[in-house]
């Protein structure tokens, strides 16, 4: 049985249909990519799972339970844990406080929470950010502090909404290796990206998503060859003489 | 955890001060002084409890002179009509206000920011209202208290008031070291959290509705207590005394003075306000009532626009000079 399963989501806006019958699994202790151009609607997708909207069809089971429609804390308790796309930093806190804030959720009391935190906090080389303001950082740093945040929760399932976009080449790297350590440490990711070449080298699996639909799933291998997502991404017209190219 | 430890002994000094000031002679033997006193204690109390709402969870309640109003007359219905001491009637003050808090603030925090401060408006009239026509516990006319035997056991003197600044003192003691642990807990990490954003603290497992009311029922019971003391201090309670928004809004406006979500703010604004109104009020009084509320005004806008951390902003900012300045030395 996969950590998580998502089957037949479905989530409309009105008349807007954002994500139509998607199904797919996360292995554990994976990495799966979750793609597709801009609207394809994974924000959206990520939203149902991680409780923030109540999906109109179908079902998400984490770890043999359905938790459809729950609110986002009860997903997080059971250990499916999400960042966010536009970052959210708690501002008037330091940044180890927000890291503290999360370390709470396993760790009742103060002592060994603020070992969780100090732990994660390293793990994702914020020690030198400390004592300032979460909204004082810069873009890069607050990413990592939503990161770090999560991590703190010891989640089972982490859930990273493009914590890679606007990252400079040597950041990404960085980034890219933290999420490998992240998952040596037993930890399962799903990754929305939109950076394709930071996510095909670690990712075990891929989804492509595209207007609301969901057109490809396979390894990174086959995902690169697919027509269609080379379609979906590039436009029918350089799918169609890529192929006349290559025959 | 150097920055966690910190505070511990200036808690224990401003404690120590505070409890012998009424020893050292001089200016403040006066009665006068000592009444200033005494409200200053009572007003960083009630300050204090309004902050672990307002301040640390974010959530600006215009409401707590309910709070404060059923505390007040829960102490003044056990004196007045069963003729028993004021302190069961102060606890099950304190009872009913954090479920009457429970019930207004469940439907009132799926209201979002404002909305919630606008409603906690109306409550305030509703409760005002109420009790000036509910014949049972005095209507507009109040309960007055008997003459009876003073002492600790009635909480009541009348002839000094040292055994009051001791009683306030007490309840400083009390609201203060709770804030101060829940400032160093769970529970106040994740009021912060909810306060700097509900859904990244929902994102990370916290149960925001849960922990705003819970914040609400620890402010509201500390608050009736505040209010218990001040009947007790009055020997009289009606209506407008305590459940006004003229009283609600001398709990908010003391803490932004001293500044929100801070632990020694609300002492800080108290000692700056509590004075302020006290003296302008007695100076002043020919002039029609408000002078002092007119300079509370000023207070507050000169600090918003300058220094919006309030007094406590100022005081870390001249720490940290200071300590900067040691660092280059």
């Amino acid at each position: 049985m996969a950590l998580l399963e998502v089957r037949g989501l479905t989530m409309k806006f009105g008349s807007l249909l954002a994500n139509h019958d998607i199904s797919f699994d996360v292995e554990e202790g994976s990495i799966t990519g979750l793609i597709g151009p801009n609207g394809a609607g994974k924000t959206t997708l990520f939203n149902c799972i991680s409780g923030a909207y109540k999906p109109t069809a179908g079902k998400v089971l984490f770890a043999g339970s359905d938790i459809t429609g729950w609110p986002p804390y009860r997903v997080a308790r059971l250990g499916a844990v999400r960042t966010f796309q536009v970052v959210r930093p708690l501002n008037d806190m330091s940044v180890f406080d927000n890291v503290l804030v999360g370390a709470f959720l396993r760790e009742r009391d103060l002592t060994s929470a603020l070992d969780v935190a100090e732990c994660s906090l390293r793990f994702c080389h914020l020690e030198d950010y400390r004592d300032k303001l979460a909204g004082n950082l810069t873009i890069g740093l607050k990413k990592r502090l939503e990161l770090a945040r999560a991590l703190a929760t010891q989640p089972k399932l982490l859930m990273l909404d493009e914590v890679m976009a606007g990252l400079s080449g040597a950041e990404l790297k960085e980034a890219m290796e933290l999420l490998k350590e992240i998952k040596a440490q037993g930890v399962t990711l799903l990754v929305v990206e939109h950076v394709m070449e930071a996510l095909m080298p670690i990712a075990d699996k891929v989804v492509v998503l595209d207007g609301g639909v969901k057109i490809a799933e396979g390894p990174p291998r086959e995902i690169v060859e697919s027509e269609r997502v080379i379609a979906a991404y590039l436009g029918e017209k350089f799918s169609r003489r890529l192929k006349e190219l290559k025959t | 955890m150097r920055h966690r430890q910190s505070g511990f002994g200036l808690g224990c000094t401003i404690f120590g001060i505070l409890a012998i000031l009424p020893l050292i002679p001089g200016p403040l033997q006066g009665p006068f002084a000592k009444h200033v006193l005494v409200m200053v204690l009572l007003f960083a109390s009630m300050s204090q409890a309004w902050n672990l709402l307002g301040g640390y969870c974010g959530q600006v309640s215009f409401g707590h002179s309910v709070f404060f109003g059923i505390g007040a007359y829960g102490a003044g219905m056990a004196v007045v009509k069963y003729g028993l001491t004021p302190w069961p009637g102060a606890l099950l003050g304190a009872i009913i206000a954090s479920i009457v808090s429970l019930v207004i603030s469940y439907p009132c925090f799926r209201l979002k920011g404002h909305y919630f401060a606008i409603a906690t408006f109306a409550i305030v009239e509703i409760f005002n209202r109420l009790f000036m026509v509910w014949y049972w516990v005095g209507g507009a006319l109040g309960l007055d208290y008997p003459i009876i035997e003073e002492g600790w056991r009635n909480f009541m003197w009348y002839e000094t008031k040292t055994p009051y600044y001791y009683g306030a003192f007490a309840l400083f003691v009390l609201v203060f070291s709770t804030a101060r642990w829940i400032e160093r807990h769970r529970i106040g990490y994740y009021m912060r959290a909810v306060r700097d954003g509900q859904e990244a603290a929902e994102s990370l497992g916290v149960n925001s509705p849960q922990v705003k009311l819970t914040a609400m029922a620890i402010s509201a019971f500390l608050a009736a207590l505040c209010g218990a003391f001040f009947v007790q201090y009055n020997l009289r309670v009606d209506p407008p005394m305590v459940m006004s928004l003229d009283m609600s809004m001398r709990f908010v406006l003391i803490t932004i003075l001293g500044g929100l979500g801070t632990l020694w703010g609300p002492l800080l604004g108290a000692a700056v306000l509590i004075p302020l109104q006290e003296y302008t009020r007695a100076i002043w009084g020919g002039l029609g009532g408000g002078v002092d509320l007119i300079i509370f005004g000023l207070l507050i806008i000169v600090i918003v626009i300058r220094q919006p951390r309030g007094l406590m902003g100022f005081v870390s900012w001249v720490v940290g000079h200071r300590a900067r300045a040691r660092g280059r030395g």
